[in-house]
C-alpha cells in the first residue's frame, strides 16, 4: 500500500459520496469498501461475520444475568410472578411479539435484497423494519404509563393503586370462576371481562351520585375486591425484573433503529453490492437476537399462569 | 486469494448488469459470490407463518390450566420459535460451523452461569427462610 | 507521545547517512495522525502510555496505603480516607491497569505483527477500544473527586447500594471500561481467526498468540455479566429494584455470584496474557525451542474453560451453600493442573539451555519465581477449611499481589523490555536495567512476603489500624514498597532514558524466530513490505547473530526439521 493511497483515499468511479478523510480504509481504489488489510470481500465478510457473532454471544451474556435473577426468583418466590403477570396486558405483548416478527421477516427480505443488489426492495424493507421498531416502542411507552399511573414501579417505590388492584382482583376472580366451570380457553373471556371492568369504571364516573363511593374512589363491593387481594410480600421485585429485562430490551430496539437507519443511509448512497452487503447482513443478525430476546420475554413474563 | 478476489469483482459486475432479473433465479444466482447465501422468499414466509402460527399456539395454551406443565410447554414454544429464527432468518443453516459452535458455546455458558447460580440459591434458601421466620418468632415476643 | 514522534530525527544516536525507512512512528506527523490513528502499533503505544499512566497513580496510592502502615495508629490518613484510599488502589490497578495492561498495550502492538497480518480486524473498533478506556478513566477520576468510593474494588452490596459516596460513577467507568476490554478482546479473536497469511497454521502461532487469544475468549464470555451486574447495581441505586436489597426480598449473594462469574475469570484475563509473554521470553533467552509447545498452548485454552467453573471459591464465607462450597474448592484445584504445566515446560525448556541473563529474562525467572508462590499459596486458600481462617487477610492479599504484580506486573515488564527495541527502535542500558529488575524482585518480595505471616497470624485486611504485634511486618512491607517503587521508577525510566542516548536497534536484538522480529525496528506502517515466511516460532537456530547488523540475521546454513 502506497502512502499516497492513505493520505488521500481514492474513491472509484461512481462512488462519490464514499467516506472521504478515514485514510486508513480503501486502500484498494479499485475495489470500494474493502479495507486495505484485507485480502479480498471474503476475508472482510468472513471477519465482519465472525465479529458480530461474537458481538452476539456478548449480548447473550449480557442478558443472561437478568434471566439468571428471574430464574432464581421465580423458583424461590413464585407467587410473585403469578401476581405480577396479573398486572401485565396480554394483548399488548402479543401485539408487540407479532409487530418483532414481522420486522424480523423484512430485516431478512432487506437482507437477501442486499445480497442481489436489489436496492429499491433494501431500501423498503428498511423502512418497514424501522417502522416496526417504533410501532413497538410506542405500544411499550403505552404499557410503561399505565404501569406508572397504577403505581407499579420497581420494588422499593412499588405502591399499587386501588384501580390496579381492583384490576387484578378481576382477573384473579375471572381465573378461579373460570377454573370452577371448567372452561378451557379464557382468552376471550378475559377481554370481555376487562371490557367490563372498563364500563363499570366509566358508569361509576357516570352515576356519581347513586353510589356511595370511599376515598379510594370505590364502592364497597370494589373496596371488598380490593381487599381480598393478598399482595405477596415484596411483590415489586416482579416489576423490577419486569422493567430491567423490558427496558434493556428496550434499549437494544432503539439501538437497533439506528443502526438500521445507518443501514438505510448508507443503501439511499448505494454503498451495498452482491460483494458488499455485510454491513446489512451483520446489523440484521443484531436485530433477529433482539427479536429471540423478545420471543422469551413475552411467555416469561406476559403468559405466567 | 488475490485471484479469488478479481474473481468475484468480475462477478459482481456481472450482477449489475442482471440486476432486476438474477433474483429469479432457482437455487443459484448468477453474480452472487460463493460466501454469501440467498434464502429463497418461500423459506422466509414459510418460517414467519410458522413463527406466527407458534405466537398464537402460546397465547392460546396460557389460558388452558397446564399445571407445572406449563412453563416447559411455553419455553419449548418459544425455543422452537428462536431455532427457525436462528437458523433460517439468520442463515445459520448455511453459515460457517465456527459461528455456529461459538452461538451454542455461549448458550453452554449461559446455562453453566445460571445452572450453577440456581443450585446454589436453592441450596442456601432454607437457611434464609428458617433464618427470617425466627426472627419473626422473636419480633412477635 | 510528541518526543517519541519526533525523536529519531532529533538524535545522533547513530550517525551516518542511513536510507529513509519507512516507520510506523513517522508515517505520519502531528497529533491528529495519532489521535485519530487505526494503526494497531500506535493504539498499543497510546494504550501503553495510558496504563504506564494508571500504573503510577495506583502505585502512588499504594505508597500512601504503606506509609500510613508504618506506625499503628493514625499517622496521616483518616480510616475513611484509608477506605478510599484502597478501594481506588485496586479498581485503578484492575480495571486500568493490569487488565489492559498486557493484551491491549503490547497485545495490540505485537498481535498483528507475529500473526504476519496487516492490522487487526477491526481498527475502529480498536481505536473505540482505546477511548472507551479513556472515558472509563475519566469516569473513575471523576468518582475519586465527587464523593470517593469506599466500597472495595468488588462493590459488594448491601453497602455499595447505601454508602453516600460516589458509587454510580465509578461502576459507570468499570461498565465502560467492561466494553473497551470486550472490544479488544473480540477483535483478537476475529484476527486470529481470519487474519492468518498463508503458511500460519493455529500450531505455528507464537504461545503469546494462544495464551492472548484464550484470554480474550474470557474477555467476550465473561466481561457482559460483569456489565449488567454493574447495570443492575446503579438502577438498585437509582430506582431500587431491589434484586440484591435483602429487605427488598432480593439477595446480595447473588450480587457476589454475580460479580464473581465475571471477576474470578477476569484473574485469568491478567495471568494468561502474561504467561504467554513468559513463554516467549523463555525460548528466546535460553536460545532453545520451546518445551511441549503443545501441552503449553493447549493449557492456556484449558486455563480459560476452567476459571469459569470456580468463582464460588471467593464466597467460601459469605453464605455460600456447603455443597457449592465444596464443588468449587474441588475445581479450584483442578486449574491448577494446566497452570503447572506451563511452569513445568517453561523449566525444561530453559534445560540445558544457553541462557542469558538480559533484562526480559530476568523478569521472566522472576515471574517464575513468584508465581509459583502465588500459585501455590492459592491452592491454601482454595481449601475450604484453611480458608475459613485465611479469609479477608493479608494472607489473601499478599496472596494475590504474588499473582497479579508478580506475575503480571513482572511479565509486563518482561514483555516491555522484550519489544522495547522493536517498538522504538533503541536499544537501553542492559546493566541498569537488570539492576532495576533485580531491585523490583528484592523490594516486591519485602512487600508481600511479611502479608503472608502476617496474614496467617491473624492480621485482617482492609484495616487503617493493627495491634502493636503486627508492627514489624508492616514496617517490612512498607519499606518494600517503598524500594519496590524506586525500582519501578527506575526500570521504566531507563526506558524512557534510551529514546534519546540509546543506541539504534537491530530489526532481531535477542534472536528471536518470531515474525515480528523479521521486519525492522521500530516495524514500517504496514508490518512487512513482503508477505513475511512464516516457519517454526520457537527454531532459534533459525536466526545467528552478525557483528555487523549488531543483531540476529537469518541463518542461511539453517534447515526446517520435520519435527515442528
Amino acid at each position: 500500500m502506497s502512502t499516497a493511497d492513505v493520505v488521500s483515499p481514492v474513491t472509484a468511479p461512481g462512488e462519490h459520496h464514499a467516506h472521504s478523510g478515514d485514510g486508513h480504509d480503501h486502500g484498494h481504489g479499485h475495489q470500494p469498501h474493502l479495507a486495505h488489510h484485507f485480502e479480498s470481500y471474503e476475508q472482510q465478510f468472513d471477519a465482519g461475520k465472525l465479529g458480530i457473532w461474537l458481538f452476539l454471544v456478548t449480548e447473550v451474556l449480557f442478558f443472561s444475568g437478568l434471566f439468571c435473577a428471574y430464574v432464581v426468583f421465580r423458583v424461590l418466590y413464585p407467587e410473585l410472578f403469578a401476581f405480577g403477570h396479573l398486572f401485565l396486558n396480554k394483548e399488548l405483548g402479543a401485539i408487540n411479539t407479532v409487530v418483532l416478527l414481522v420486522s424480523s421477516l423484512t430485516m431478512a427480505l432487506a437482507v437477501r435484497a442486499a445480497q442481489l443488489g436489489q436496492r429499491q426492495v433494501l431500501i423498503s424493507m428498511l423502512v418497514v423494519t424501522i417502522a416496526c421498531a417504533f410501532v413497538f416502542m410506542g405500544i411499550k411507552y403505552v404499557e410503561y404509563t399505565t404501569k406508572f399511573r397504577e403505581g407499579l414501579f420497581p420494588a422499593r417505590y412499588f405502591a399499587p393503586t386501588p384501580e390496579a388492584l381492583l384490576h387484578a382482583a378481576h382477573m384473579i376472580h375471572d381465573a378461579q370462576s373460570h377454573g370452577a366451570a371448567g372452561h378451557a380457553a379464557g382468552d376471550g373471556a378475559h377481554d370481555e371481562h376487562a371490557a367490563d371492568t372498563s364500563h363499570g369504571h366509566d358508569a361509576k364516573a357516570g352515576d356519581h351520585a347513586h353510589e356511595e363511593v370511599n376515598k379510594n374512589g370505590l364502592t364497597a363491593a370494589e373496596q371488598a375486591m380490593v381487599d381480598s387481594v393478598k399482595v405477596p410480600a415484596n411483590a415489586g421485585l416482579f416489576f423490577s425484573i419486569y422493567y430491567c429485562l423490558t427496558g434493556l430490551h428496550g434499549i437494544h430496539i432503539i439501538a437497533g433503529i439506528a443502526a438500521i437507519s445507518w443501514i438505510l443511509v448508507r443503501s439511499i448512497k448505494g454503498h451495498f453490492t452482491p460483494l458488499y452487503f455485510g454491513p446489512v447482513e451483520y446489523v440484521g443478525l443484531y436485530w433477529h437476537l433482539v427479536d429471540l430476546i423478545w420471543i422469551y420475554l413475552f411467555p416469561l413474563l406476559y403468559l405466567i399462569h | 486469494m488475490t485471484a479469488a478476489t478479481i474473481d468475484h469483482t468480475g462477478h459482481g459486475h456481472d450482477a449489475h448488469g442482471h440486476d432486476g432479473h438474477a433474483h429469479h433465479g432457482h437455487g443459484h444466482y448468477p453474480g452472487v459470490p460463493s460466501y454469501s447465501h440467498i434464502m429463497p422468499l418461500w423459506i422466509l414466509f414459510a418460517v414467519f407463518a410458522s413463527l406466527i402460527a407458534l405466537t398464537a399456539l402460546t397465547v392460546a395454551l396460557s389460558g388452558v390450566a397446564l399445571g407445572t406443565a406449563e412453563i416447559f410447554v411455553s419455553m419449548g414454544i418459544a425455543t422452537i420459535k428462536a431455532l427457525l429464527v436462528a437458523v433460517y432468518f439468520m442463515h445459520m443453516r448455511h453459515d460457517k460451523p465456527l459461528n455456529v459452535l461459538i452461538c451454542t458455546f455461549s448458550l453452554v455458558f449461559v446455562a453453566l452461569f445460571i445452572g450453577l447460580l440456581l443450585f446454589d440459591s436453592m441450596e442456601y434458601y432454607p437457611n434464609i427462610a428458617a433464618r427470617t421466620y425466627v426472627e419473626m418468632l422473636d419480633k412477635a415476643k | 507521545m510528541a518526543t517519541i514522534v519526533e525523536n529519531p530525527s532529533l538524535t545522533g544516536g547513530s550517525p551516518g547517512a542511513e536510507p529513509v525507512v519507512d516507520n510506523y512512528l513517522t508515517f505520519t506527523r502531528g497529533w491528529k495522525s495519532w489521535a485519530f490513528t487505526l494503526d494497531h502499533k500506535r493504539i498499543g503505544v497510546m494504550y501503553l502510555c495510558a496504563t504506564l499512566g494508571a500504573f503510577f497513580v495506583g502505585g502512588v496510592m499504594a505508597l500512601l496505603l504503606r506509609s500510613e502502615l508504618f506506625f499503628p495508629g493514625k499517622q496521616f490518613l483518616s480510616p475513611d480516607m484509608y477506605n478510599h484510599m484502597f478501594t481506588l488502589h485496586g479498581a485503578v490497578m484492575t480495571f486500568l491497569f493490569i487488565i489492559p495492561g498486557i493484551p491491549a498495550a503490547q497485545g495490540n502492538f505485537v498481535l498483528p505483527i507475529m500473526l504476519g497480518a496487516k492490522d487487526v480486524a477491526f481498527p475502529r473498533m480498536n481505536l473505540g477500544s482505546f477511548y472507551l478506556w479513556v472515558f472509563g478513566a475519566i469516569y473513575l477520576v471523576a468518582a475519586i473527586i465527587f464523593g470517593g468510593l469506599d466500597t472495595g474494588w468488588t462493590f459488594y452490596t448491601p453497602y455499595s447500594t447505601t454508602t453516600n459516596t460516589s458509587v454510580i460513577l465509578a461502576t459507570t467507568g468499570v461498565f465502560i471500561l467492561g466494553f473497551s476490554s470486550i472490544f479488544t478482546g473480540l477483535n483478537f479473536i476475529v484476527t486470529i481467526h481470519t487474519m492468518r497469511p498463508p503458511g500460519m497454521t493455529w500450531f505455528r502461532m507464537p504461545l503469546f498468540l494462544w495464551a492472548t487469544y484464550a484470554t480474550a475468549i474470557i474477555q467476550v464470555l465473561a466481561t457482559p455479566v460483569l456489565g449488567i451486574t454493574l447495570l443492575l447495581l446503579i438502577a438498585e441505586r437509582a430506582v431500587g429494584i431491589g434484586i440484591f436489597q435483602p429487605e427488598l426480598g432480593g439477595d446480595p449473594v447473588l450480587f457476589q455470584h454475580f460479580f464473581w462469574f465475571y471477576s474470578h475469570p477476569a484473574v485469568y484475563i491478567m495471568i494468561l496474557p502474561a504467561m504467554g509473554v513468559i513463554s516467549e521470553l523463555i525460548s528466546t533467552f535460553s536460545r532453545k525451542h520451546i518445551f511441549g509447545y503443545r501441552f503449553v498452548a493447549y493449557s492456556s485454552i484449558a486455563i480459560a474453560l476452567l476459571g469459569f467453573l470456580v468463582w464460588g471459591h471467593h464466597m467460601f464465607t459469605s453464605g455460600q451453600s456447603a455443597v457449592s462450597a465444596t464443588m468449587f474448592s474441588f475445581l479450584t484445584f483442578s486449574v491448577s493442573i494446566p497452570s503447572a504445566i506451563k511452569v513445568f515446560n517453561w523449566l525444561a525448556t530453559m534445560y540445558k539451555g544457553s541462557i542469558s541473563f538480559a533484562t526480559p529474562m530476568v523478569y521472566a525467572l522472576s515471574f517464575i519465581f513468584l508465581f509459583s508462590i502465588g500459585g501455590l499459596t492459592g491452592l491454601f486458600l482454595g481449601a475450604l477449611s484453611v480458608d475459613i481462617h485465611l479469609h479477608d487477610t493479608y494472607f489473601v492479599v499478599a496472596h494475590f499481589h504474588y499473582v497479579m504484580m508478580g506475575g503480571t506486573l513482572i511479565a509486563f515488564l518482561g514483555g516491555l523490555t522484550y519489544w522495547w527495541p522493536k517498538m522504538t527502535g533503541r536499544m537501553y542500558d542492559e546493566f541498569s536495567s537488570q539492576m532495576a529488575a533485580i531491585g523490583v524482585f528484592i523490594g516486591f518480595n519485602l512487600t508481600f512476603f511479611p502479608q503472608f505471616v502476617m496474614g496467617a497470624r491473624g492480621m485482617p485486611r482492609r484495616y487503617a489500624d493493627y495491634l502493636p504485634e503486627y508492627e514489624f511486618y508492616h514496617q517490612l512491607s512498607t519499606i518494600g514498597a517503598f524500594v519496590l517503587g524506586v525500582a519501578l521508577v527506575a526500570a521504566v525510566g531507563i526506558l524512557v532514558r534510551s529514546l534519546w542516548t540509546g543506541p539504534k536497534a537491530p530489526a532481531n536484538p535477542w534472536g528471536s524466530a518470531t515474525l515480528e522480529w523479521q521486519c525492522s525496528s521500530p516495524p514500517p506502517h504496514d508490518n512487512f513490505a513482503t508477505t513475511p515466511e512464516v516457519g517454526d516460532p520457537y527454531a532459534v537456530e533459525s536466526v545467528k547473530w552478525s557483528d555487523s547488523e549488531r543483531g540476529y540475521v537469518k541463518n542461511p546454513s539453517y534447515v526446517p526439521s520435520k519435527d515442528h
